[in-house]
């Protein structure tokens, strides 16, 4: 994650440097407002801290072990602001002092890991818990899944940058000049790692020292938790409104979903036999996978198998509708109409469960 | 052994940055080259290095400045084995792991064919690697020379010259003391637990341990920043900054500076072609 120098371009070093220039001078503005003199101690020490916990060896299940980031929990107990001057400052130390990444690349691992990283983090924990109380399980949950989030979205944004090197900086015999993998095999090599070992860890993390804190020092938490309800019972009567805030992200998410129309071409290995059929889209679809030769014809399997079921909204687009955004909305809120129901129906069953004696 | 990589994993980590501090702290107050000059002149002078070799489009030019970096490292009495230890090996391992696939994902004219597999490598793919790996290790060699010949003190004084906001200055200077104070503390709490115990620990209590020594050193975190804002309000600390300013160029710095900067600019201009 923490990228040495020689991966990006000097381009992209400086991109990324006048990206996080803002955030961290907004961060410092509002810290010096809240905090005064305070903000010192506070920032160095929490700083330290985050340098400190990114060397635990934290054991994750099948076996491995893994270090973790600790923006998510830098974020809970201080805020995204002080979040990302801690998680920069330690940053700067890992690269000057230690050489865990570069000093050009500063900027980027500061871009993509203390202020994307940060700000995720942030609201995701924010979205979840909403007003529960600081002891609810809820809270617990809702720093794992903004561990995990955090650091993928900083996973992805490292392989986005890396991925556009060799698209950007070639010398003059086409040799690539910094990180010489494509989009196409920089984001999949990236994330494979953290979706599993490194997503795990800040997972484990996050929601360990969060469950830690709620019975050993609540406080700690209830700075980034304004309006949490005193107790568990105070939020449960609440119903729909304890969620708003994840309702309202569902529902600004299927808004645009017919972003998906702007994509070209048909995704990697969700080739209809159309597709396989077609001399243009085979054409495509050799393109894609490396120029390797695609089996003459359909396969007869592939042929046989597709025809078993037919999707009610094929390609998110039902058949009586021409407009395709609005068949990409229809199916967002058919789709997750679907998933709301199935959840209900299970939360229905858990309860009525634990009211039979 | 592999249950108990959490306490002898985090040990091994604090214990070795610990090694790395007092190293450093050694060979900054020897007798060489860089150890001499003032320390802005010492960062100015690599952070340019630096961008000329993450700028050149040249091998030749990337390697010239990675010649550069040892000539400084011999002449200022760094032991090219600590170079190679701290540096050379880590960097070659983990830039060579990744760029090793290049070799052969690359699109190009294909010069080699790997007996029995049949993949072929490519020009492009070679010499996009060779980029890479000299790149990573001329560029890492530069930044840890100069942390090696410059006290960790004077390096932050010297971020002034780039116009890093006094109070940040300050931020990381404390920062780095409290680091070291909390690898101790973290050092001592796993070491406690390790001398407690027999047997190896299970991986379901290995990751409450991590999480529990974190959760300590969290809160003590918090206690500490609070102690140390009464203690600096008791010092008569109001919110404001100063830095003791005492470096002082004199002429064999500035000729340094000067030297820097044309070595800097031909190999801006040279990578460039």
């Amino acid at each position: 994650m923490h990228i040495p120098d020689g991966y990006l371009s000097p381009a992209t070093c400086a991109a990324l440097y006048a990206s996080s220039a803002p955030f961290w001078y907004v961060s410092l503005r509002r810290l010096k407002r809240r905090l005064t003199a305070k903000l010192i101690p506070l920032l160095s020490v929490f700083a330290a801290f985050s340098f400190v916990v990114m060397m635990f060896n934290l054991p994750l299940p099948g076996g491995t072990t893994g270090h973790a980031v600790g923006v998510a929990i830098a974020s809970i107990v201080l805020g995204p602001w002080a979040s990302i001057l801690a998680i920069s400052i330690a940053l700067f130390i890992q690269a000057v002092f230690f050489g865990d990444g570069g000093i050009t690349a500063l900027g980027a691992n500061c871009f993509n890991m203390a202020v994307a990283g940060s700000l995720v983090a942030f609201f995701t924990y924010r979205a979840i818990s909403g007003r529960c109380a600081i002891a609810s399980r809820r809270r617990v949950v809702a720093a794992g899944v903004a561990g995990y989030l955090s650091i993928n979205v900083a996973a992805l944004l490292t392989a986005i940058e890396f991925g556009i090197q060799p698209m950007l900086f070639r010398d003059a015999s086409g040799a690539p000049l910094y990180a010489p993998y494509p989009l196409k095999i920089a984001i999949p090599a990236m994330m494979a790692g953290h979706l599993t070992v490194a997503g795990l860890a800040e997972l484990i993390l996050s929601a360990g020292l969060v469950a830690w804190l709620q019975r050993s020092h609540p406080s700690l938490l209830s700075a980034t938790a304004p309006g949490a309800a005193a107790t568990e019972d105070e939020v449960s009567g609440t119903g729909w409104l304890a969620i708003r805030p994840l309702l309202i992200g569902l529902a600004a998410l299927m808004l645009i979903t017919p972003l998906g129309i702007l994509a070209v071409g048909t995704a990697w290995g969700e080739w209809s036999p159309r597709d396989l059929a077609d001399h243009t889209a085979r054409q495509q679809i050799a393109a894609a996978s490396a120029n390797q030769q695609l089996p003459p014809g359909v396969p007869q399997g592939l042929d046989r198998l597709s025809s078993v079921w037919t999707a009610p909204f094929p390609s998110y687009a039902p058949p009586f509708l021409h407009t395709p955004s609005f068949g990409y909305l229809l199916s967002a809120a058919f789709g997750s109409g679907l998933i709301l129901l199935a959840a209900l129906v299970v939360g229905w069953a858990f309860a009525a469960r634990q009211r039979s004696p | 052994m592999r249950a108990n990589r959490v306490i002898e994993g985090s040990i091994h980590g604090f214990l070795r940055v610990l090694e790395h501090t007092l190293e450093s702290e050694e060979l900054a107050r020897r007798d060489g080259l860089l150890q001499s000059l003032d320390p802005r002149v010492k960062l100015l002078g690599f952070v340019g290095l630096i961008v000329a070799a993450a700028a050149s489009r040249r091998l030749e030019v990337i390697g010239a400045v990675f010649g550069l970096a040892i000539v400084l490292a011999i002449c200022s009495r760094v032991p090219l084995r600590t170079l190679m230890i701290r540096v050379w090996a880590g960097a070659f391992a983990f830039t060579g792991l990744i760029a090793a696939p290049a070799l052969f994902l690359t699109p190009g004219r294909p010069i080699w064919w790997v007996p029995v597999l049949g993949w072929a490598v490519t020009a492009q793919g070679s010499r996009g690697a060779v980029y890479l790996i000299s790149r990573v290790e001329t560029t890492a060699t530069l930044s840890m020379l100069l942390v090696l010949c410059t006290p960790w003190a004077h390096v932050l004084k010297a971020l002034r010259v780039l116009r890093v906001p006094m109070v940040l200055v300050v931020i990381l200077g404390m920062t780095y003391r409290y680091i070291l104070l909390m690898i101790g503390t973290a050092e001592e709490m796993f070491e406690s637990r390790r001398s407690r115990m027999v047997g190896k620990l299970a991986a379901k209590d290995g990751r409450r341990l991590a999480i529990a020594t974190a959760g300590v050193l969290l809160s003590k975190t918090m206690q500490l920043s609070g102690d140390v804002y009464l203690a600096m309000q008791s010092r008569g600390f109001r919110g404001e900054v100063f830095l003791l300013d005492d470096f002082e160029m004199r002429l064999r710095d500035w000729s340094w500076l000067a030297a820097f900067f044309a070595l800097g600019a031909a190999a801006i201009w040279m990578g460039a072609r």
